[in-house]
């Protein structure tokens, strides 16, 4: 009993699981006060927690080069079931996103590719470490290009963008140079600016690509989202209207309130004071992962735990950034807090594979 | 292998750098992220809170009961009821033919109730529902309520109406009400009294309806309600009672004019009968007339078409409207005048040859070899055209229009329902204006005038005035049709109180004169047939107003096609020595006033010395009828306190 106790503990990160614990604590207070303030589904997010955090101290106690050994596998499963959802997947809203595995259930293989490209990108660099050439960030751009547009395809621009960031952070700690970072983002806005001002789009191909976006709902839906999320963090001042007190949350103006827009529940009813205090527990949490990542002791080490916190800042920075209107609305939850058990066992293992890479340290230096 | 070692290091170095990089983007993007938070919930905050409480608040507006309408005696002529409309809203509708046809399934739809809503939506184009059907049953609400799922913007409302009991009878006092249109709605605006028609979306159309629609609407109340998104009540936070529409006590005898409308039978024209020492109006008749209830709740094309095109013209408030020469009942004005004037006495006699001549000119007398020698009383009593014709060419035109002004003619008389026409009654600068290229009155225009004919254009309600004016010897009283305006919530009633509006200097013994001549038609003269046996003394003048002037050839009602026969008219006063009542009848197309208007008035007469006659006139269903109507006006009324 004990010695499974230190296997649990031996590689926790104290520091990164207290803030976690922090955020999540914080998410089911406001989960608790968006769902009508009933414990059905507080408790079913717990025991999603439960889970999670079982799979977090799983990884946290692999080591990185036993995790780097699913790199391929996993990768390949990835884009073989991705091919699966292009040709068989569940049509919901017009979009193929889901599978039916039988005797599994319904999985969502872009979800996958979140943690599968970052792994094989690292394992490809760590594998070329110390003779990098141009070649092996091209070999790197087809992995990244193959998923990322399996999954536009679907379509599912938000998904994609987040797959091609968390692919795209590699590259850029593996060392990818600026030139071509620059060069490629030039072209690309130059490609969109003439796609759109020169009309090369008909008005429902823009159309489209602004559904695209957004892609669960049209424009309109859309931009009520964004007014009444606006309303509900706007009307909550400094110091919000208290727990369970929002107006906008409680007679249903706000959509989506329990998963991708729960931050506005949370800017209503805790106000300015709790927008501080998040930012300030995940600026804690991105730090400390910083610190892992700098501590790294191989490049996959750096590289995957890199990408890692920079996916949970891209998490964190794009759904409050959509949610107070500053960015578009695309499907992203907020980290730790939104209702919903899929993203957060990929953050879980995000989180496993930084404990890994901090905890395996001390093992290999010694 | 030193160089690899070198690649290490560098990896090194560049992931440090590029690390730092990030850290510093991610740092810059929470700074962003606090930076929105402090404009959203410190600098915006009071708009969002604002917005919040506009999400979250709804006010309700709850359109007050209009006022009732009773006539003299309380019987009820305008009251409201609750009933359940079906309403559909146009813009949720693609087909509105198919929708129609699919709640014609569930409910039966008349051919009228699709014309009807067809105008209304032709009409208002609004974003708004409206009726398509109206006083559903119990058993219609059910069933529509339970196919509500497949009729999108179909609704079912439950909304007061306004009824009119007694449909055509006094139709053209009463009026009627009907939806507001976009000229109404933007007056309301002008006149700031949005607030008060909040949730109406009926407004006074015609007659009393239009004219006291400010007493009558009252104000709109108001429910502030909490809702959630799809403005579902959650609570009531407050509430605002609506203000009840006065009710309205009228001057009119709807028994009175319930006979007077059954006298004219299918005939055209208009009566008024006004109490001279009040200026009540007791009776005021215009016929043909229109059922009111068509119009409540939109009339459909078909019926507007055949109301509008018809020759009889029953839109048409004839008493207010209808300008016609005054005919022979301007006699007797005209005898006092010339006593007034002093152009004649009663004594002077002239000797009537059945003619008059002037220049060039000849005006025949109607009867042919004249009356012989005749006195004013005689002129009065034979109708002596010679007589008037003698005396008209003797006046001078601006005293005349002087004198004839302060008796109303050619004048508004400010009775409390709108559209009166002013008339004419020629003078000097009246000719000049209206004729520049002719714009001096001759003589033999005047010798016309004497008559009542020529240019002379009164309505019935201006003969109706002068007749109670001289009935009451000079003392002027504003006729009225409102005789108090009551509160609905205590009961206070405002009195149109009837005072005086002015007082002509008439000598007695040139009245006595002019009363001696009317008693003079009533015994001997033109009025006796029709008056015979009657057990009042009443006083009158037959008259009769040209529709088209017949050159030499005599006068015969059966030839000459109906519309273009003469006017009828009747004037008449009673007990003549001290009238309580004024009446003015006009038949259009009647013929000889004597035969076809005395007879009407006669009728009328009877029953307002007669009270067995009168409570005869209406089954009043006392309390019942118009207790339920009152009674649901003060109920709505607890309900608001």
């Amino acid at each position: 009993m004990q010695q499974l106790w230190a296997k649990v503990t031996d590689h926790l990160d104290p520091f990164l699981f207290a803030v976690v614990t922090a955020i999540a604590a914080l998410g089911l207070l406001v989960l608790y006060s968006a769902v009508g303030e009933t414990l059905g589904r507080v408790i079913s997010q717990s025991q999603k927690m439960l889970v999670a955090v079982t799979i977090m101290i799983l990884i946290a106690n692999l080591s990185p080069q036993f995790i780097a050994r699913f790199a391929v596998p996993l990768y390949v499963i990835g884009i073989v079931l991705l091919l699966g959802v292009a040709l068989g997947g569940e049509l919901v809203k017009g979009a193929r996103r889901w599978l039916k595995i039988p005797g599994v259930g319904n999985i969502q293989p872009s979800e996958i590719m979140k943690i599968a490209l970052p792994l094989i990108l690292a394992w490809y660099f760590e594998r070329h470490e110390g003779s990098m050439n141009w070649r092996n960030f091209l070999v790197a751009a087809v992995l990244v290009i193959v998923p990322f547009g399996l999954v536009v395809r679907q379509p599912d621009l938000g998904t994609a963008l987040l797959i091609g960031a968390c692919g795209f952070y590699v590259l850029f700690l593996a060392g990818l140079d600026w030139r071509v970072i620059v060069g490629v983002a030039i072209l690309g806005g130059l490609a969109l600016w003439a796609a759109w001002e020169l009309n090369w789009l008909h008005d429902y191909q823009k159309e489209r690509v602004l559904n695209f976006i957004s892609p669960q709902n049209d424009t309109q839906d859309a931009g009520w989202h964004t007014i009444q999320a606006a309303i509900a963090i706007g009307s909550g001042g400094l110091f919000g209207k208290g727990w369970g007190n929002g107006t906008q949350t409680h007679l249903e103006f706000l959509p989506e309130k329990h998963t991708d827009f729960i931050f506005a529940v949370y800017g209503e009813e805790f106000g300015l004071l709790g927008g501080v205090v998040l930012i300030a527990l995940y600026l804690l949490f991105i730090g400390r992962c910083f610190v892992i990542t700098a501590n790294a002791s191989n490049l996959f080490g750096r590289l995957m735990a890199g990408s890692m916190t920079l996916m949970f800042f891209t998490y964190a920075f794009v759904n409050m950034g959509m949610v107070t209107g500053i960015l578009p609305v695309v499907g992203v939850p907020l980290p730790f807090v939104s209702f919903g058990g899929t993203a957060l066992i990929t953050l879980f293992i995000a989180v496993g594979i930084l404990m890994s890479v901090q905890s395996h340290r001390k093992l290999v230096n010694s | 292998m030193a160089s690899e070692l070198r690649n290490y290091d560098q990896e090194l170095f560049w992931f440090q750098r590029r690390l730092s990089l990030a850290a510093i983007l991610v740092v810059v993007c929470f700074a962003t992220l606090l930076g929105r938070f402090v404009y959203l919930q410190v600098f915006q905050y009071k708009h969002f809170v604002t917005l919040a409480e506009a999400n979250r608040i709804d006010i309700q507006p709850e359109a007050p009961n209009r006022g009732i309408i009773t006539d003299r005696n309380g019987v009820v002529l305008a009251s409201n009821y609750s009933a359940y409309t079906l309403e559909v809203n146009p813009q949720k509708i693609t087909d509105l033919d198919v929708a129609i046809d699919e709640i014609g399934k569930i409910v039966e739809i008349s051919a009228r109730d699709r014309r009807r809503f067809k105008r209304l939506y032709d009409e208002f184009r609004t974003n708004d529902s409206l009726p398509l059907k109206s006083r559903l049953t119990d058993e219609e609400v059910a069933r529509v309520a339970a196919n509500r799922y497949r009729l999108p913007g179909v609704e079912i409302k439950a909304r007061l109406f306004r009824q009119y009991p007694f449909s055509e009878l006094a139709s053209h006092v009463v009026g009627y009400i009907g939806r507001i249109s976009q000229g109404e709605k933007e007056r309301i605006e002008q006149q700031q009294l949005t607030s008060s028609y909040k949730g109406s979306d009926y407004i006074g159309k015609r007659g009393i309806e239009l004219s006291y629609e400010k007493e009558l609407h009252g104000s709109a109340g108001s429910t502030e309600v909490e809702v959630d998104a799809n403005r579902r009540v959650v609570r009531v936070l407050s509430r605002k009672p609506s203000v009840v529409g006065n009710n309205l006590q009228l001057s009119l005898d709807i028994r009175l004019q319930k006979i007077a409308e059954d006298a004219f039978g299918s005939k055209r024209g208009a009566l008024v009968a006004i109490e001279p020492g009040t200026g009540d109006v007791l009776a005021f008749v215009s016929k043909p007339g229109y059922d009111p209830n068509l119009f409540v709740d939109g009339i459909d094309t078909e019926s507007w078409d055949a109301l509008r095109d018809s020759p009889d013209k029953p839109m048409l408030n004839r008493p207010l409207q209808g300008g016609y020469p005054p005919g022979s009942t301007y006699k007797p004005f005209m005898a006092l005048m010339a006593q007034e004037l002093g152009v004649r006495t009663a004594g002077q006699t002239i000797s009537d040859p059945g003619y008059f001549r002037l220049g060039k000119g000849n005006w025949n007398d109607d009867k042919p070899g004249g009356h012989g020698l005749v006195d004013m009383v005689k002129s009065i009593v034979v109708s002596c055209d010679t007589y008037y014709y003698q005396l008209a060419s003797e006046l001078d035109i601006d005293d005349w229009h002087g004198f004839m002004k302060k008796f109303g003619f050619g004048q508004k008389t400010g009775i409390d329902i709108d559209g009166e026409l002013t008339g004419i009654l020629p003078s000097r600068e009246w000719k000049a204006k209206r004729f520049p290229k002719d714009p001096k009155l001759h003589v033999g225009d005047q010798v016309s005038l004497g008559i009542g004919q020529g240019y002379n254009t009164f309505t019935p309600m201006q003969l109706a005035y002068a007749t109670a004016v001289l009935a009451n010897r000079g003392v002027a009283y504003k006729p009225h049709l409102v005789k108090r305006i009551v509160d609905a919530k205590t009961g206070e009633a405002r009195l149109t109180q009837p005072s005086p509006a002015y007082t002509i200097d008439l000598k007695p013994a040139h009245l006595d004169v002019v009363f001696k001549g009317l008693a003079g038609v009533v015994t001997d003269g033109t009025g006796r047939t029709a008056f015979l046996n009657a057990k009042y003394v009443s006083g009158g003048k037959t008259g009769t107003a040209q529709v088209f002037s017949l050159r030499g050839a005599e006068y015969k009602a059966s030839q000459v096609a109906e519309r273009l026969r003469d006017h009828a008219w009747y004037i008449a006063m009673a007990p003549i020595d001290k009238p309580t009542i004024a009446i003015v009848a006009l038949v259009e197309n009647g013929g000889f006033g004597a035969e076809a208007a005395a007879p009407i008035v006669r009728k009328v007469m009877d029953a307002y010395f007669n009270p067995a006659l009168l409570d005869a006139a209406i089954k009043r269903d006392v309390p019942a009828t118009e207790a339920i109507a009152v009674a649901a006006a003060q109920r709505e009324v607890k309900r608001a306190r």
